[in-house]
């Protein structure tokens, strides 16, 4: 099985030497690269779960990416959490930092103002987030979101707009979809944009949006046509600038985790936007487009939440080394040791199936049942992991100065957005019985 | 201005590892410990691609003089920008006998085929601190050296360089061509960001036999044994200075 997954299909091999070989580019790139699979090991076998080097999807070059994403996340992001935390929201400056490496839109064409990688790229960024334990950043929704929705579907004008700014972190974006009163029942929302002339008249509200505050483009969801036979055919989606007139961020949201994360409400009252706000050129797409994208924004909390678990075990594995009770160091207790036993081994069967399912949104094969499986999988376990091994910690588990205690609350939302677990076995059980 | 710049990039065990002395006592255990390019080398590297972006060089090459395994050295190298990069290889067997004295030959040689006029190193290697390759190498090529550089500047072909020494600071001029060493506060590396590591694939990486530069290896120095430092003992507490005095008498420590 692994075979098939880790090297791909003959059909891909093939067409390497097409006149669309420069389109497949990243393609053939991580096909030459395979060849030092055999040499890297898996993570159940390396010294730590999170060493550089190992892993077969990955190669070299991959690795001296991965060494400046963790010096980043550790140099520039790590020592500012906690104050971050106090403010409710990260800074500018880390932002524009994170274009500056060229850390954001790394899996989109350098010719729209991307820089160029691929997806296997783009994940080894969001991992070094999930192994920094820093949830503060909203780098994800914004590069494996929002940025996908504009390249996708977006007109020319609006990815030249956008894209160069917000690949170089000057413009920050959100995605507003959930309102007070719809959140997995997209179809419930009342955000009406109406026309007026060749404008377009949006009102409504939208809340628990990431990156609200700071947000310099939010992405908005709002109903075009309430007629429609059903909701899902009525829906567009419009590209808001911050600033515009009747435009309104709200304050930012008090949450049990996630502090350095600047969640808003966000106001919309007789906002004029001009035409060239709706994304792309088609109205009442915005369901069918909203769904397209959704596997990989569930596969990059499921890939983050992964990345988090090895995190913890790491951290309790080092901590239960120096600690010591009844004269002596906790890794001599039988308890301690099957309980790590049991972490180590859900912690690598979730990593196979994970860096499988990597392995296939690379290649585009990735579907939205499987995407769920991983998203559901992993998000219950980072919880149980972070369950754990804050127990391991005994009381300095429960104390903030200790990054455990943080990660255990930043966990208990991964399994509620991005669709809820709930939602994610809807989809998975589709595949089962219908 | 054409100056070529020539950094040397040594792979050693990475500065986080804990370090473990083999069971034969001689040496450490290097096997499937964590690698990465001397820091002292990644400063250089740094600075000689300052002075390229500055126009003060016009070529970058990263040197390595080692067996083939494990390239990405030179790669991460070529990632920061350096131009292209040169392995000299040598036969596994050989390479526990390379020490300073080996490498600056194989450094002096291939400063004169490349034509380089500056050759940047770091200060010494965090696996075996001799510090001398950077001095051995100006003496093979009978250049100017700046050791310990804090601070280099570039004009009208010399080089004036900011010296961290035991006594503070020294500023001294070189004319180039010049062998310099660079030390921690000479620069912040730059992040090898995905554009670049991307350039990197397509750089020039030359491999090269010691015959081909012309170096015959001798081994100078035969490793005898090495131990992990002695445990520290406890201390002892004395209660006057004559006590004091007459402890680290006992200890024919004065």
């Amino acid at each position: 099985m692994f075979r098939k997954t880790l090297f791909p299909s003959a059909r891909y091999l093939r067409t390497v030497s097409s006149p669309s070989a420069k389109l497949l580019s990243t393609t053939t790139r991580n096909l030459c690269c395979n060849a030092e699979a055999p040499q890297r090991l898996p993570t159940s076998q390396a010294d730590t779960l999170m060493d550089i080097g190992t892993r077969p999807l990955f190669n070299s070059d991959h690795d001296l990416l991965r060494q400046a994403a963790r010096r980043f996340f550790t140099e520039e992001v790590k020592p500012h959490m906690a104050q971050w935390e106090v403010d409710g929201q990260v800074s500018r400056e880390v932002w524009r930092r994170a274009g500056e490496l060229g850390f954001l839109g790394m899996n989109f064409p350098v010719e729209i103002g991307g820089n160029g990688g691929d997806f296997l790229d783009a994940s080894i960024f969001i991992e070094e987030q999930g192994y920094a334990q820093s949830s503060g950043p909203g780098f994800l929704l914004h590069s494996h979101i929002v940025m996908p929705y504009i390249t996708r579907y977006g007109t020319p004008e609006q990815i030249s707009r956008y894209l160069p700014d917000m690949v170089a972190g000057n413009k920050i974006s959100a995605l507003a979809m959930t309102e007070p009163g719809a959140g997995s029942d997209l179809q419930g929302i009342k955000t009406r944009a109406v026309r007026d002339g060749d404008d377009w008249i949006l009102n409504g509200s939208k809340t628990y949006i990431t990156n609200g505050s700071l947000c310099d483009v939010v992405l908005v969801a709002a109903v075009t046509d309430p007629d429609a036979k059903s909701r899902a055919h009525g829906l567009s989606l419009f590209l808001v600038d911050a600033g515009t007139k009747g435009f309104n961020k709200g304050k930012k949201l008090q949450k049990l985790g996630l502090k350095a994360q600047d969640t808003s409400e966000l106001f919309f009252e007789d906002v004029r936007l001009p035409k060239e706000a709706l994304l792309g050129t088609e109205l009442n797409k915005g369901f069918p487009q909203l769904m397209q994208e959704l596997s990989q924004e569930r596969l990059c909390v499921g890939i983050i939440c992964m990345a988090w678990c090895e995190a913890m075990f790491e951290d309790t594995r080092n901590f239960i080394r120096d600690r010591k009770a009844f004269g002596k160091s906790l890794t001599k207790m039988q308890v301690i040791q099957h309980k790590m036993a049991e972490l180590k081994t859900s912690i690598c069967v979730a990593r196979a199936f994970t860096d499988q399912c990597i392995d296939l949104h690379t290649q585009k094969r990735l579907d939205q049942y499987t995407a769920a499986m991983q998203k559901y999988w992993v998000s219950d376990l980072a919880n149980k992991v972070a369950y754990d091994c804050l127990q391991l910690h005994g009381g300095s588990g429960y104390m903030l100065e200790y990054p455990i205690s943080r990660s255990y609350v930043d966990m208990r939302v991964q399994t509620i957005f991005a669709g809820t677990n709930e939602i994610m076995k809807e989809i998975i059980a589709r595949s089962i019985v219908a | 201005m054409s100056m070529k710049i020539l950094v040397g990039c040594k792979r050693v065990i990475d500065y986080a590892v804990k370090i473990r002395v083999r069971p034969d006592k001689m040496g450490v255990v290097t096997e499937g410990v964590k690698h990465s390019m001397n820091p002292f080398d990644e400063i250089a590297v740094e600075e000689a691609i300052r002075m390229k972006e500055a126009k003060k060089a016009s070529e970058v090459i990263a040197v390595r003089c080692y067996s083939t395994i494990q390239q990405e050295t030179l790669r991460t190298a070529l990632a920061m920008g350096a131009d292209r990069a040169i392995h000299v290889e040598v036969p596994a067997k050989d390479c526990e006998n390379l020490g300073p004295a080996q490498v600056s030959k194989v450094l002096a040689a291939l400063a004169r085929r490349e034509g380089a006029s500056l050759v940047l190193l770091g200060k010494q290697a965090i696996d075996d601190d001799s510090n001398a390759t950077a001095q051995m190498t100006a003496a093979h090529l009978d250049w100017p050296q700046a050791t310990y550089a804090s601070k280099v500047s570039s004009c009208d072909g010399k080089l004036t360089v900011t010296r961290e020494v035991d006594g503070g600071l020294e500023t001294v001029e070189v004319s180039l061509p010049a062998v310099v060493s660079a030390d921690l506060r000479l620069n912040e590396p730059r992040y090898a960001t995905l554009p670049n590591i991307m350039k990197a694939k397509k750089k020039k990486l030359d491999k090269l036999s010691l015959g081909d530069v012309g170096v015959e290896l001798r081994q100078h120095l035969a490793v005898v044994a090495v131990s992990d430092p002695p445990t520290r003992q406890a201390g002892v507490t004395v209660d006057s200075v004559d006590s004091l005095i007459e402890a680290l008498r006992h200890a024919g420590r004065i």
